[in-house]
């Protein structure tokens, strides 16, 4: 990035609303820049959450989060076959296991109407335990809502990103803001690790971090409380034994509770927990014991016998949660040009093209002569993934280019083609994490035992940089150090 | 595509499918073709820089890289045997298709009249056996890391902690310290090593690395890379004792926390499997349970010593030879081998007796260490001056044993 940049806007994130939004505005003909602080977009709240598109029932009727949720939901649909995006209609299932609880499941079925989601059920319990005959035998019903998914959380974000950029917007990547200009109440520009952007208008999606933005510029009327989720997943090869959806217990006050839930890829996980963490304390992502334990304990009152040994990893996010209760959408009322996209918690997956469409309208009606790009490329290319092509298709693609010959993650058969493919497309991948999130490759059952070295040397020669300088996620990642020469050098 | 059929295919260019591939030329194969993904063959091997190898086999002492070579030039210049490295396979066929690729040939189809599974085995992961904490780089396999610094050069880390006394732990922790590493510690969740003794004292014992029985990993700290652990001691139900938690400074940690063998093909074939061997069921020629389809190595259990993977492929090598170009005989009965007390796995699990008359070697694991172990009045036994999960033990079942049998035999194992 040049040290002095303008833009017509600036998006501090590159999360799933971050990307969303930036890719909304470059239908039309604006600069937009948008900064992450990370080394790569899609690596905090949007690489770990539990990948549902949400039906729409849960939200209080008339919330941001209701309609978001609902309209974001819909949006999806053409966004699939835009963007090429890895989403599965699966629907999902609310089960109740005692009277008290088939109560709440019923008002979710009146909320959800209310909320005009479409096709909800209330199911018997013969109804559920023949579609997912896996489940506890005490399920008493459930709450069917067709219109649920599931999804390749970082997928969208990666797929947004890249389509913005195809469409002339700029992503800078490894720049953490540090002061937001405001000039007589009004926007003027951000200061960047990496520079001074001037901007007219700041989009606020910093995700966990966002009010902190907000007070850069002075604007302190909210504050985002972290809240930690830990999940467990499964090898595709536990798959029999467990659901085929979206299984959710009934949802208490607080939590939609701890879910059982297949993946896009056939795998299944079990979270996420809902653990309260000091203000301060927004990085903190480690699983512990009793977080474990504890979602494994209440998943198993779902799904009584969940096979502990297939788990392939652990992990948990953070959900970014508003001190008003519901997602902050709109400009500041104290500083003009700052738009907040904040809070931004579930259903922030699903609601994230319905968020896009929200800030860009607030974006357009201050600025009323903007004019959509005549050339707007709505589509983005498809990215090869060999191992979802038949036999015939793969002889052919190895044919154009031999790459696609090699399999570099064994557990997923992921190829060198592919990679070299996420290295190198739009914001492509530069660590080893990254292209983990394009590729799957290291998302398989050896968690990147074998491949991750490989994908390290490749990222070196692709990138032109040692093998040293190869981060996993963040700058401070290191994979690789050299050998001291004193003992042996390469042997 | 190219399409063409072989005697004997073989899925893994280890130690087990060369030496598969070697016994099915000396029993008769015309035309036996070894799959190989890595770059080249040799497997595991070639990054098992340290000696120790071969003392059964070859009858001398070797490197890894030395007893692949050994492999090697046994079935090199011999137009029987084809090797292709490069090459995944990615599906094997209950009627013998094998459907595998590389960059230069591009996908092929493969017929082979019988084939060998040598897939070997695979490290279990931190996300496996869940160890709690942050998600930092510097958390590898052992096995991943001794590829790292033996095979390209590099070092995964400075100050090193290893999880799990495995041998492939304890071969890394004086690995590292060669390297010029600090090996803070290695530590162990059983009260016994799970590696070879031999091990113990030339990797842990020379190098004054201390060694923690009863201890667990209670949580990896660090975000972006590793900046240490906390251990804490386990009770005899392997329960973390709490209060006993202590932090030990790393900027990596090593994980030898088991292995498992590589079975995403077999489970494709429908193989039945053995639930604690986690590999497929097999007879005394290691054919599966698929007619012709044959398995050896660490794919079928996970050996101690390279040396009895290779005797075991030698068997499968032979029987698949013999059955792609002939047939082994009809079967006079099927006798099942049950692990009983004391013994956790035995291999082959059962012997489909024949006329021949052949002698059964099974290989046993046992649930726990034992002190001078052998058997009561039974219809064969052996005596050894100690027993452990982490070794092998052998024993040859003569044929005319055999022949007294009806149906099943039990094989036990018990402290006289």
């Amino acid at each position: 990035m040049n040290a002095s940049e303008k833009a017509d806007v600036v998006i501090i994130g590159g999360g799933v609303t971050g990307t969303a939004i930036l890719r909304e505005l470059s239908k039309y003909e604006l600069k937009c820049i948008l900064v992450e602080k990370e080394l790569d977009i899609a690596s905090e709240t949007t690489k770990a959450n539990s990948a549902i598109l949400h039906a729409g029932f849960d939200a209080k009727q008339g919330s941001m989060k209701a309609k978001m949720n609902v309209a974001g939901n819909r949006l999806y649909h053409e966004l699939k076959q835009e963007l090429d995006l890895d989403i599965e209609w699966t629907g999902s299932l609310v089960v109740a296991t005692d009277a008290v609880e088939m109560e709440t499941v019923k008002e979710l079925f009146t909320r959800g109407r209310e909320n005009s989601v479409e096709g909800l059920e209330i199911w018997s319990a013969e109804q559920v335990l023949k579609t997912e005959p896996n489940l506890s035998q005490e399920v008493k019903g459930a709450l069917w809502a067709p219109t649920a998914g599931v999804c390749w959380p970082f997928g969208m974000a990666i797929a947004f990103a890249e389509n913005a950029v195809i469409n002339g917007a700029e992503i800078v990547r490894n720049c953490t803001v540090e002061g937001l200009d405001v000039v007589d109440g009004k926007i003027c520009g951000v200061r960047t690790s990496q520079g001074t952007i001037k901007a007219k208008y700041v989009i606020n999606a910093a995700g966990v971090h966002a009010d902190e933005i907000s007070r850069l510029a002075g604007d302190n009327s909210f504050t985002i409380h972290p809240r930690k989720g830990e999940y467990v997943l499964f090898d595709k090869t536990a798959r029999e034994q467990m659901v085929k959806g979206i299984i959710f217990p009934t949802p208490s006050k607080t939590s939609k509770g701890i879910l059982v839930c297949t993946t896009t890829h056939g795998n299944t996980f079990v979270g996420p927990n809902a653990q309260d963490m000091d203000d301060d304390d927004k990085e903190d992502t480690a699983v512990t014991p009793q977080g474990m334990q504890e979602i494994l304990s209440s998943a198993r009152k779902l799904l009584p016998n969940i096979p502990v040994g297939a788990a392939i990893t652990e992990f948990s996010g953070i959900r970014a949660v508003s001190s008003t209760g519901d997602f902050i959408l709109g400009e500041s009322e104290k500083v003009s040009g700052l738009i907040q996209a904040a809070g931004i918690q579930s259903p922030g997956l699903t609601s994230a093209p319905a968020i896009a469409e929200y800030i860009t309208s607030i974006v357009l009606k201050k600025e009323p002569d903007i004019q959509k790009k005549a050339n707007f490329k709505r589509n983005r290319p498809k990215h090869k993934m060999f191992h979802r092509l038949s036999h015939e298709e793969q002889a052919e693609l190895v044919r154009e280019n031999k790459l696609y010959g090699r399999v570099i993650c064994r557990c997923e058969t992921i190829t060198e083609g592919e990679i070299m493919d996420a290295i190198h497309r739009p914001c492509g991948g530069c660590t080893v994490d990254g292209v983990k999130r394009r590729t799957r490759a290291g998302m398989g059952r050896c968690q990147g035992g074998f491949c991750g070295p490989r994908i390290t040397q490749i990222l070196s020669r692709e990138l032109g940089i040692p093998v040293t300088a190869v981060r996993k996620e963040s700058a401070d990642s290191q994979m690789f150090y050299e050998k001291d020469q004193k003992n042996g050098g390469n042997a | 595509m190219m399409e063409n059929l072989y005697d004997v295919v073989i899925v893994g260019g280890g130690p087990a499918g060369l030496s598969a591939a070697y016994s099915a030329y000396k029993n008769g194969a015309k035309k036996i073709l070894v799959l190989e993904r890595d770059r080249e063959p040799g497997g595991i091997l070639q990054q098992c820089i340290h000696n120790g190898f071969g003392l059964h086999h070859f009858k001398e002492e070797l490197t890894g890289p030395g007893y692949a070579h050994r492999c090697m030039e046994l079935v090199k210049d011999k137009p029987e045997i084809e090797i292709l490295v490069d090459t995944m396979v990615l599906d094997v066929q209950a009627d013998k298709t094998v459907i595998a690729v590389n960059p230069e040939k591009g996908l092929m189809t493969i017929k082979g009249k019988t084939i060998i599974l040598t897939m070997g085995c695979r490290e279990r992961t931190r996300g496996a056996i869940r160890i709690p904490g942050e998600r930092p780089a510097g958390v590898f396999t052992a096995g991943a890391a001794q590829r790292m610094v033996n095979m390209e050069g590099y070092l995964p880390g400075k100050k090193i902690v290893i999880l799990g006394s495995g041998d492939i732990g304890l071969i890394m922790a004086r690995r590292m310290s060669l390297e010029g590493c600090k090996v803070q510690a290695v530590l162990e969740i059983c009260p016994f090593s799970n590696g070879l003794t031999r091990n113990i004292v030339q990797c842990l014992k020379d190098y004054d690395i201390p060694l923690y029985l009863s201890h667990t990993i209670t949580k990896i700290k660090g975000k972006g890379r590793v900046e240490g652990i906390t251990a804490a001691k386990v009770d005899d139900k392997m329960q973390i004792i709490p209060g006993s938690e202590f932090d030990i400074d790393c900027d990596t940690l090593l994980l030898s926390v088991g292995l498992i063998p590589e079975n995403e093909l077999s489970r494709g074939l429908k193989l039945k499997m053995h639930p604690l061997t986690n590999g497929p069921i097999v007879d005394q020629h290691r054919e599966t349970s698929v007619e012709g389809i044959f398995a050896a190595g660490n794919v079928v259990h996970v050996h101690d010593l390279v040396d009895f993977v290779s005797e075991e492929a030698e068997i499968a090598g032979k029987y698949a030879a013999i059955t792609a170009i002939g047939s082994i005989g009809a079967k006079t009965q099927d006798v099942e081998i049950q692990p009983g007390e004391g013994i956790r796995t035995c291999v082959p699990q059962h012997i489909a007796v024949s006329e021949a008359g052949e002698t059964v070697r099974l290989f046993m694991r046992v649930r726990q260490p034992m002190r001078k172990v052998g058997g009561g009045e039974m219809l064969f036994t052996k005596m050894l001056p100690v027993a452990k999960p982490s070794e092998m033990i052998a024993v040859n079942l003569p044929a005319e044993k055999i022949e007294q049998i009806n149906g099943t035999i039990q094989v036990v194992i018990k402290e006289v």
